[in-house]
């Protein structure tokens, strides 16, 4: 396809069937023959190999030398506690801009000498100016040649242990690198689909190779963007660009557990991040909007855009579907919506404009379904 | 059997025109979660919005193919949608239609031609 980049494992997606499309510049597998429903059905019972090697990882290392000091230096850009993440742990966080929005999400790695981040592909490019300018004292990298794979699901420990013999040890946000035939696995217990299961940085050379070993094992079925999509709806996990964007605060996506204390109003570090004025004082007051889970009544999924009313007549939209679709583990319809702090608490109906009738949707906690992290 | 551009296949029954969506485009929608099928006894024209299929992935309209009045629709498809991909040329019919001039169908494409678009 023009214009697009094609992933170090594209020779491989063709091979096994799978189903191309453009997505944040790349030619990547949107489903294989089984289809979304039972990719993601398949994940949720045994295991499933993404290729997420779209996303970008970047480097980060203080010219000092001093871990502390990059620790600090983040702690500028990013609202989370990231001087008190141990070495060899992974937290989720986000670059916030000056209004309180999100300029992304993020994983951040403490590896010792240097932090490891994982960002959205579409933000690669602005991501990395952001940290260039913000981060003056520290050398960013962003790291070309490496493959990115998550290996998902209830098989994913025993599947990995025979190619990473302690991959049992890690626990739930644990990294650590590994040998695998001369090269170094980059490896987190982690994922976005709200099961147990590992993502593996690869070098490039030994990528195919890496994802062959592990598509061997009969449990692993190789996982397109669809189910990937599908999956991380369910577990209730923000999507950038969809549930979070420049103008939404972590404290209106419902990101406010990833927000140490040690950052907020009281704690010895509070604020001193871009937007700390406005998602400080969301934390304290709540904020006036806020995203929820909503289960639409009857079969009819409500999709991203469809806009929300109050009542069943009468009265302009008061907010909107961010993600929505099938949840194929529930077998029904789910969604997650942007809505006012009045409309917010578990059990209001509220009603979704699908194709000019409102249809009545009940707002729920999330995740939809429990998540089975191994802590 | 009749084909239209839009995927569908039309099927003469008596007097009436049984209208369904054809493997190829069963297979291209993926997962069938949900059906919206139209009331009976509504006067529908040609290229009219009557039939929405969401699947896993996005929502797709049906179309009218001909002018005509919905006199049944196939209420077995809103309890189990996935009907649309286990037997799409078969038991997920969608809707009958009486129109009034059955000759109308002669424009449709048959298999070999509906086979060649697809090919």
């Amino acid at each position: 396809m023009a214009g697009l980049e094609r992933l170090q494992l594209h020779a491989l997606h063709v091979e096994l069937g799978g189903k191309l499309v453009p997505f944040a510049g790349y030619e990547m597998p949107v489903q294989y023959a089984p289809g979304v429903m039972k990719e993601h059905l398949h994940t949720r019972e045994a295991a499933g190999l993404f290729d997420v090697s779209h996303m970008g990882q970047v480097i980060i290392a203080a010219k000092s030398g001093r871990q502390e000091d990059a620790a600090a230096a983040l702690e500028r850009l990013i609202p989370v506690d990231v001087l008190g993440l141990a070495e060899g742990r992974q937290r989720y966080g986000f670059l916030t801009n000056d209004v309180g929005g999100i300029i992304d999400d993020l994983m951040i790695a403490n590896r010792g000498d240097h932090f490891f981040l994982v960002v959205n592909a579409s933000r690669k490019a602005v991501d990395i100016e952001v940290l260039r300018r913000g981060l003056p004292d520290c050398d960013v990298g962003p790291v070309e040649n490496r493959a990115l794979i998550a290996l998902q699901g209830p098989e994913a420990e025993r599947v990995l242990a025979a190619l990473v013999p302690d991959a049992a040890d890690f626990a739930f946000m644990d990294v650590g690198i590994r040998p695998w035939q001369g090269v170094d696995l980059w490896i987190s217990r982690s994922g976005y689909t709200g099961e147990d299961g590992f993502e593996i940085s690869v070098p490039a050379v030994a990528a195919e190779g890496f994802a062959r070993k592990l598509l061997a094992d009969e449990a692993v079925w190789p996982i397109g963007l669809g189910a990937r999509d599908s999956l991380r709806l369910e577990a209730g996990l923000c999507l950038y660009g969809h549930d979070m964007d420049e103008d939404v605060s972590p404290v209106e996506a419902g990101l406010t557990w990833a927000i140490q204390k040690v950052r907020r109003t009281g704690g010895a570090r509070a604020g001193g991040f871009p937007g700390a004025d406005r998602i400080l004082r969301e934390l304290t007051d709540g904020p006036a909007r806020k995203r929820v889970g909503l289960r639409p009544e009857g079969r009819a999924p409500m999709r991203e855009g469809v806009e929300i009313h109050a009542a069943a007549e009468g009265g302009a939209p008061v907010g909107r579907v961010t993600s929505g679709g099938f949840g194929p583990s529930l077998d029904a319809p789910i969604a997650m919506a942007m809505l006012p702090a009045a409309l917010c608490a578990r059990g209001t109906t509220v009603y979704g404009d699908v194709r000019g009738r409102r249809l009545p949707a009940v707002v729920c906690d999330l995740p939809f379904r429990p998540s089975t992290y191994k802590r | 059997m009749k084909y239209t551009k839009e995927h569908e296949w039309l099927r003469v029954d008596g007097d009436l025109v049984v209208v369904g969506i054809t493997e190829h485009a069963a297979t291209q929608l993926g997962d069938v979660v949900f059906v919206e099928l139209p009331e009976v006894e509504t006067q529908v024209a040609e290229g009219d919005e009557v039939v929405v299929i969401e699947s896993v992935k996005a929502a797709s309209d049906i179309l009218a193919p001909v002018s005509g009045e919905i006199v049944e629709v196939n209420e077995k498809l809103s309890d189990n949608p996935g009907l649309v991909n286990e037997d799409p040329t078969g038991d997920a019919w969608f809707f009958k239609m009486k129109i009034d001039d059955l000759s109308v169908l002669d424009d449709f494409m048959n298999e070999d031609e509906y086979n060649e678009l697809i090919g």
